[in-house]
């Protein structure tokens, strides 16, 4: 890190005394007007040009800087009566109550006041400081509690405290006047104690005297298109603030009744205290004519909307695009669909050559309504806006070195995102293709890395504007470098849906297509290699189609898919080898070939999946969820079977035969055990089942390949199963039983949320009552997780965001702290790892059969 | 609890050694940092009581690693 001239070292805050305030000011405001007649700034008046410049050619009368060059300077006015600063009421509080109003001490024995000091004396000078405001504490608490003054020995009468900014002694008002000649006698060695440090904060300075007034460069007026001036609101309760204290004055000079002056004196306690924060308790807040509250200076700085989180911490920027996204099979992996009203909105600027130089003035001529056209161009220093008036003259003047922006184009760079950007695969860079249409289009296998789907989601597109941000964007960010998850070293972006159905079923051994078929199916997804296609014979299998997809050098060997020299011998394709997040075969493309040309494999891949399965067609009956007569009845011994011995288990527990596990009471042995017996039951039937019934039903050839698990076959057509919330059977409901027909006590399976019908013959009341309690509390309980976990994610990366492994293969934070002496402690990018490792053996026979 | 129990023999407390000044030398050369940059360990640390420390020297962590077999870590020793 070099180039630090400065570095802080820390900051400390402190309060305003009068005297600083004039010393800090220029200008002495004495009138509230802002302009005179002509529309100048009044000389003494809020908006003074010595306090700083917003109208550009005016000069700064302070510092002689013009607009920009001029910070503003502080001006002050001097109130006629003191008011309390609202933001410090508390300690104002804490003031009053500690000391004496007749003498000005503390309210402690002198000797204690000695040990404290002492002790504080003691802990700063071992370093301990952060153990003396435990120290004030325990002094505040005790000088609170004291009745009398133990060095005057006059009595105390408890301070009483009203919102929003008033103090009672008994039922007498203490004023600010008073409040500030109390402070005043406070000595410096009391204020340490009560936890002030008078170097940085006397008491009375609390109490306001003299009021500055900020820079007008802080508050600068609008100018309207009618011409009208709008000022700032804070100017607004400023000149508030400045015309009641100019009537207290009058008043006070005039020898007016107490009552008036009184009147105006809280007036302008009310102004100084919105003026500050215009959202106090018990205050009313100011407001304009129209009625919506104005935003002071607390306003200004709190909050989502205040200066941190919306303008230090918030970013914003140009060139983006944001809208619903939906999908498009037909789309490239690395491609987004953009409507033509965002390409013509959004730009990509092109330098002028002589070489491009005609073709850049088509879109000159164009034009920003005719699509593709331009919309500014740039000549060196000015910025001009293409239109029907000025299109000729730019045509004319456009030489070699200018720069048009011209509309999205086919092809260009662009960067899309989706938020939560979790991890990096949530912005990637895509290619751009103008679609007619108002939303997004996006490939359909993209969904996974951006968690996307089209239930209303909305995603962010940015035109990088350089040519360095393209090159970045290209060679980090692609979708092809991306597409292995650096979580687990497998694919990210896999085959879903139609595309994993489709190829399961096209590579099934008895899959046999015409040769027209197979070639107007391998055409329609842009496989234009015919010497492939020439080879086909008039009975085409499969397997042979999904193989004229493969590079003819090959091999690859996954459970039962096993391909030799490019051609697929045996085994069915499924999510195994090309799904999301376990593509074997798209991993091992992806090592042994390229990025691209797996990429383009993948793509291939996935719409012959989709193509075939249209051309072959989909769906699901109800005589899907028929299985055979000798299976169902066997479920249903093996149903009853289970009831019967979780019965005997029951029997076991009533009589007190039953023998608790280890580390468990009986009750939860009983429900360990009945629990396991009665899960059992569905994974038996589920397998069962999956055995018995025909490969070409739609429900299994779902669970094998697409959404669907053989649970969902067996729930559909022989028994739900066990009901479980929270991880244990159902128990809630009437005192120790779940319904009012079941008996006390009554642990059987069927009172405890046991299915043992299916969905396809129907529950009984019973059952859909229990089934109704378990998937209303699924639901519940996603609903209430999510943002929880979601929160939790985000606040752990935002503490780890600044860790990066060094070229020397260590972690290490932004201070270049060591964090782990090498990543993962085997320094292995999972990314290009086989699960967590790397095969060396295999990556040397790999070498050596090549040679 | 017994106070005689012997940490360092847990299964679960990995080996801690206290380097010499020149193993800790090229610790620190190697990877090119000061000895503030190193991970902490308190003084007062059970595991590394008996060794007989000072603020300052370096203690080298032989641990299990689920991916590496067995790993070494190491940490500068303060004062709380």
């Amino acid at each position: 890190m070099e180039n630090i001239h400065k570095k802080v070292g820390s900051i400390s805050f402190s309060l305003l005394s009068p005297q600083q305030i004039k010393k800090t000011a220029h200008v002495k405001v004495v009138t509230p007007e802002l302009y005179d007649k002509e529309g100048y700034p009044v000389e003494g008046g809020l908006m003074d040009t010595r306090l700083g410049v917003i109208d550009p050619g005016l000069r700064c009368r302070t510092c002689a800087g013009k607009l920009k060059e001029c910070p503003g300077h502080f001006g002050y006015i001097e109130l006629g009566r003191p008011v309390l600063h609202i933001s410090y009421v508390k300690a104002i509080l804490i003031f009053l109550q500690t000391t004496c109003g007749e003498c000005g001490r503390l309210l402690i024995e002198e000797e204690e006041i000695i040990k404290n000091k002492a002790r504080i004396d003691k802990l700063i000078e071992t370093g301990k400081d952060e153990l003396i405001p435990k120290i004030n504490k325990l002094i505040r608490t005790s000088a609170k509690a004291t009745k009398k003054c133990p060095h005057c020995k006059a009595k105390i009468t408890p301070i009483k405290f009203e919102k929003p900014s008033t103090f009672f002694e008994d039922t007498t008002r203490v004023t600010p006047i008073e409040i500030l000649e109390r402070f005043e006698k406070i000595s410096d060695s009391d204020c340490m104690l009560i936890g002030v440090n008078p170097q940085f904060a006397r008491p009375e300075w609390m109490v306001l005297t003299i009021f500055p007034i900020p820079p007008v460069t802080m508050r600068p007026s609008i100018t309207l298109e009618s011409g009208e001036r709008a000022e700032d609101d804070l100017t607004h309760k400023l000149s508030d603030i400045v015309r009641i204290n100019q009537r207290l004055f009058e008043n006070i000079n005039a020898g007016a009744p107490e009552i008036i002056v009184e009147d105006l004196w809280d007036l302008l306690q009310y102004h100084v205290t919105t003026f500050f924060n215009n959202e106090v308790a018990q205050v009313p807040p100011a407001r304009h004519r129209s009625g919506q509250p104005l935003k002071t200076i607390t306003e200004r700085i709190k909050s989502k909307e205040g200066r941190f989180r919306h303008n230090l911490a918030g970013k914003r920027v140009n060139y983006a695009a944001r809208t619903v996204i939906s999908p498009d099979p037909k789309l490239e992996l690395n491609e987004v669909g953009v409507p033509y009203a965002i390409a013509m909105e959004l730009t990509v600027p092109e330098r002028v050559t002589e070489w491009n130089l005609e073709w850049l003035k088509t879109f000159i001529k164009n034009g920003p309504k005719v699509y593709p056209g331009a919309n500014y161009v740039l000549d060196g220093s000015k910025k001009k806006k293409i239109s029907a008036e000025t299109q000729e003259v730019i045509l004319e003047e456009l030489i070699p070195g200018h720069i048009v922006e011209r509309h999205l184009m086919d092809g260009d760079v662009s960067i899309f995102n989706r938020q939560p950007s979790l991890h990096r695969m949530s912005i990637m860079c895509h290619k751009l293709k103008i679609l007619p249409g108002k939303s997004f289009r996006l490939n359909p296998a993209v969904c996974n890395p951006y968690n996307a789907d089209f239930d209303g989601d909305e995603m962010n597109l940015h035109i990088p504007q350089t040519e360095e941000a393209r090159a970045e964007a290209e060679i980090l960010m692609e979708v092809e470098t991306q597409i292995m998850s650096p979580k687990h070293g497998l694919n990210i972006i896999g085959c879903i849906e139609d595309a994993v159905t489709g190829n399961y079923l096209l590579t099934d051994d008895n899959m046999v297509l015409s040769k027209e078929d197979a070639i107007t199916l391998l055409l329609s997804i842009g496989v234009i290699d015919t010497e492939k296609l020439k080879k086909f014979k008039k009975n085409v299998t499969g397997k042979e189609v999904f193989s004229a997809l493969l590079p003819d050098d090959l091999d690859f060997i996954y459970d039962k898919v096993i391909i030799e020299n490019g051609q697929l011998k045996t085994g069915q394709i499924d999510p195994k080898t090309i799904g999301e997040g376990n593509g074997t075969l798209l991993r091992d493309i992806h090592r042994s070939y390229s990025e691209t040309k797996c990429v383009d494999l993948f793509g291939k891949i996935f719409k012959l999946g989709i193509a075939f399965l249209m051309m072959r067609g989909f769906t699901i009956t109800t005589s899907d969820a028929d299985i055979p007569e000798d299976v169902r009845d066997k479920s249903k011994e093996i149903t009853s079977n289970a009831i019967k011995s979780v019965n005997e288990i029951i029997d076991d527990y009533n009589s007190g035969r039953l023998k608790n596990f280890s580390g468990k009471t009986i009750e939860e042995t009983l429900e360990l055990m009945v629990m396991k017996k009665l899960n059992e039951t569905r994974n038996s039937i589920g397998k069962m089942i999956s055995k018995s019934v025909s490969l070409t039903n739609n429900a299994i050839i779902m669970s094998r390949a697409g959404k669907g698990n053989i649970t969902n076959l067996a729930q559909t057509s022989v028994l739900v199963g066990q009901q479980a919330l929270r991880g244990k059977r159902i128990e809630r409901g009437y005192k120790n039983r779940t319904l009012s027909l079941f008996k006390e006590h009554d642990k059987s399976p069927e009172s405890r949320g046991f299915v043992r019908h299916c969905y396809k013959n129907g529950l009984n009341p019973v059952e859909f009552f229990f089934h109704a309690m378990t998937g209303r509390d699924s639901l519940m309980d996603t609903a209430l997780r999510t943002p929880k976990s979601g929160y939790l994610y985000r606040r752990l990366a935002n503490a780890l965001q600044d860790l990066k492994v060094e070229y020397d293969g260590t972690v290490r934070d932004a201070s270049k702290t060591i964090v782990q002496f090498s990543y993962g402690e085997d320094k292995i990018d999972v990314s290009r790892s086989e699960n967590g490792t790397i095969d060396v053996k295999k990556i040397i026979d790999e070498v050596t059969k090549k040679k | 609890m017994d106070k005689n129990i012997d940490i360092t023999q847990h299964v679960l407390v990995p080996k801690h050694t206290k380097l010499s000044q020149e193993e800790a030398e090229k610790i620190l050369s190697n990877l090119n940092i000061i000895s503030s940059q190193l991970p902490k360990i308190l003084k007062t640390d059970a595991a590394i009581k008996h060794l007989n420390i000072e603020p300052g020297e370096i203690i080298e962590i032989e641990r299990d690693s689920p991916t590496a077999g067995k790993t070494k870590f190491y940490r500068v020793v303060i004062n709380g």
